[in-house]
């Protein structure tokens, strides 16, 4: 595979235009808008939580940004409804060590789903923030929900 | 009567020697030659930029305007002449005109700064032209780069003065109209790029400068993208002050120009104060040199002011009016071969009309970063983002575009093999479809 292929694996390019949950979210319990100024990507994520409960019920977000950025943010959607807010603070941490790995190790699918696409992003340290800024967001969004 | 004969672009032969002379582009990125396309944002140096500032550290290097022994004569001599090439380079009336800042950056900043402190009172009676206040209007446009933008925030705001700007077209243009129509008696200063830096379009410099001293304004020139490019003669334009970084033309970073007319720069209070720039120093205050020196405080770059003076040279040596023609060709090149691509819109002024060797261009359904990345795999190296302006891309209704620029090295088969490589951008990321 061409080090352009393994930066952008199909799953990125279908995420980046699929877009999972690129809506405005309604009675949001919190949110957080992250920028990268050396770029000017930016997004706003949503979380909502089930009553009573630090369950994720819903994410939704709105962003201008490389595929790269787009897609994880989808990738985000999907991962992030149904765990709670302490397991994708955890999920997160992994997804973290992954994109600074320098393209270094094997992802562990169990754990990082379909978030093992971005490892070949790791490889390329000028779009690692890209990567990381839904999440980056939805860390910051998710602790002020249960704060 | 002297009639102007239109300068040829350079040979194809020209060009592939004054490549030869850059050690950096001789080498394959992903295994693939390089085509360097980013030289708005920062040029390549040749080596004869590199040895001049190499034999100057191993031969040369004192600390100049100080010190008596035979080092600190030759680095004097070294800095003193390099100010007077780029007063040459510039057409200054003298080479105290000549002020060394770090960059453009830091020139823009030395002047919104001076004003602030004349405003404060600082300078005395001989700054008084400077002071600005409530009521006066600072006039700069929609289309500058940041460092043209964000220093005449910060002196409108310490000053109470009004910031206002020149609004531009949906293409990122505006005309001398669009200017002239807001100097009025309130307007004290006018900062605007020669040439844009994301549209490549050349400014109505002359009419602009007309109607800012009609109004008594002084007109700071952004030449970050002109100097580098084509001719400037400052006193010809009739601006008041112009800057421009070293790194855009050839040269070191670090090192930038500061032109201003002596009789302003004499008067202008130093926003930055200390070593070098005083003659008498007692306990309670300072007296100030005059300028350049008075502007130029603590330990300066003077390898870098060498090394910009061969800068200068080189590119004297090739002629700047073949240098523009060389630019404006490419430039061209890329216009058409991209007016063939579908979905590729470009910014800047329509064709026919004047602009520098830079294009800046979206791609519809496809992110300029990604864009670029797509480029970068092909050993070609473009810039994305928003170049340093935001408002001009917030009215664009764009977060980020592509910008390639051309220089002296700069081959046809560059833009070739960049033209084919954005014409396959689109199906790679599903975006034609």
């Amino acid at each position: 595979m061409s080090a352009l292929d393994s930066l952008y694996q199909q799953v990125i390019l279908d995420h980046a235009k699929a877009r999972h949950g690129d809506t405005v979210l309604a009675d949001p319990d919190a949110s957080h808008f992250e920028r990268n100024p050396t770029c000017g990507d930016e997004i706003t994520v949503s979380v909502r939580l089930e009553p009573g409960s630090d369950r994720i019920a819903a994410i939704g977000w709105q962003g201008d940004g490389c595929s790269i950025s787009m897609a994880s943010a989808s990738v985000l959607t999907d991962m992030a409804v149904g765990r709670t807010v302490p397991e994708l603070l955890e999920l997160t941490e992994a997804f973290r060590v992954m994109m600074r790995s320098r393209g270094a190790g094997e992802p562990d699918e169990d754990v990082l789903e379909d978030l093992v696409a971005f490892h070949g992003v790791s490889k390329f340290v000028m779009r690692v923030k890209c990567g990381m800024l839904a999440w980056v967001a939805a860390e910051a969004a998710v602790r002020e929900a249960t704060a | 009567m002297t009639v102007l004969v239109p300068s040829q672009p350079l040979t194809e032969s020209e060009v592939a020697a004054i490549k030869r002379d850059f050690p950096i582009l001789q080498q394959e990125v992903d295994g693939q030659p390089l085509a360097y396309l980013d030289s708005g944002a920062t040029a390549e140096r040749p080596r004869q930029v590199l040895d001049a500032e190499r034999r100057f550290l191993e031969q040369d290097n004192a600390a100049v305007h100080r010190g008596a022994h035979t080092l600190a004569g030759r680095s004097t001599d070294a800095y003193e002449d390099a100010r007077a090439t780029l007063a040459g380079f510039v057409g200054a009336a003298s080479p105290a005109e000549v002020v060394w800042t770090a960059n453009a950056t830091d020139a823009i900043n030395l002047v919104a700064y001076g004003i602030a402190n004349a405003s404060r009172g600082r300078g005395g009676a001989a700054a008084e032209r400077f002071r600005i206040g409530p009521g006066d209007e600072v006039l700069v446009t929609e289309a500058e780069h940041h460092a043209n933008l964000v220093p005449w925030q910060e002196l409108a705001a310490l000053t109470g003065a009004t910031l206002r700007w020149v609004p531009v077209a949906d293409d990122g243009t505006w005309t001398a109209e669009d200017a002239t129509s807001l100097i009025t008696d309130r307007t004290r200063v006018v900062a605007f790029a020669h040439v844009s830096n994301v549209t490549g379009m050349v400014a109505p410099v002359a009419e602009v400068v007309a109607a800012a001293h009609e109004h008594g304004a002084l007109v700071v020139l952004d030449a970050c993208q002109s100097a580098p490019h084509r001719a400037l003669d400052v006193r010809q334009l009739g601006v008041d002050f112009a800057a421009f970084s070293g790194h855009k033309m050839l040269g070191p970073n670090g090192i930038g120009v500061l032109w201003g007319r002596s009789e302003l720069l004499d008067a202008l209070p130093p926003f930055r104060t200390g070593g070098s720039m005083i003659t008498t120093v007692t306990m309670e205050s300072s007296d100030f040199m005059p300028a350049p020196e008075r502007f130029e405080a603590g330990t300066q770059p003077v390898s870098q002011a060498v090394a910009l003076a061969e800068a200068v040279r080189y590119l004297q040596g090739i002629g700047m009016e073949r240098v523009r023609a060389h630019e404006e060709h490419l430039a061209q090149r890329m216009l058409d071969g991209l007016a063939a691509v579908p979905g590729i819109r470009v910014v800047g002024p329509p064709a026919g009309v004047p602009r520098s060797g830079l294009v800046s261009f979206d791609v519809d359904g496809v992110h300029a970063h990604d864009v670029s990345q797509y480029l970068d795999a092909q050993g070609i190296a473009v810039r994305s983002g928003h170049h340093c302006a935001q408002p001009l891309h917030r009215r664009l209704g764009l977060v980020a575009t592509s910008r390639a620029s051309t220089y002296v090295y700069t081959t046809e088969e560059d833009v070739d093999r960049f033209l084919a490589a954005v014409g396959e951008v689109r199906g790679y990321f599903g975006a034609a479809s």
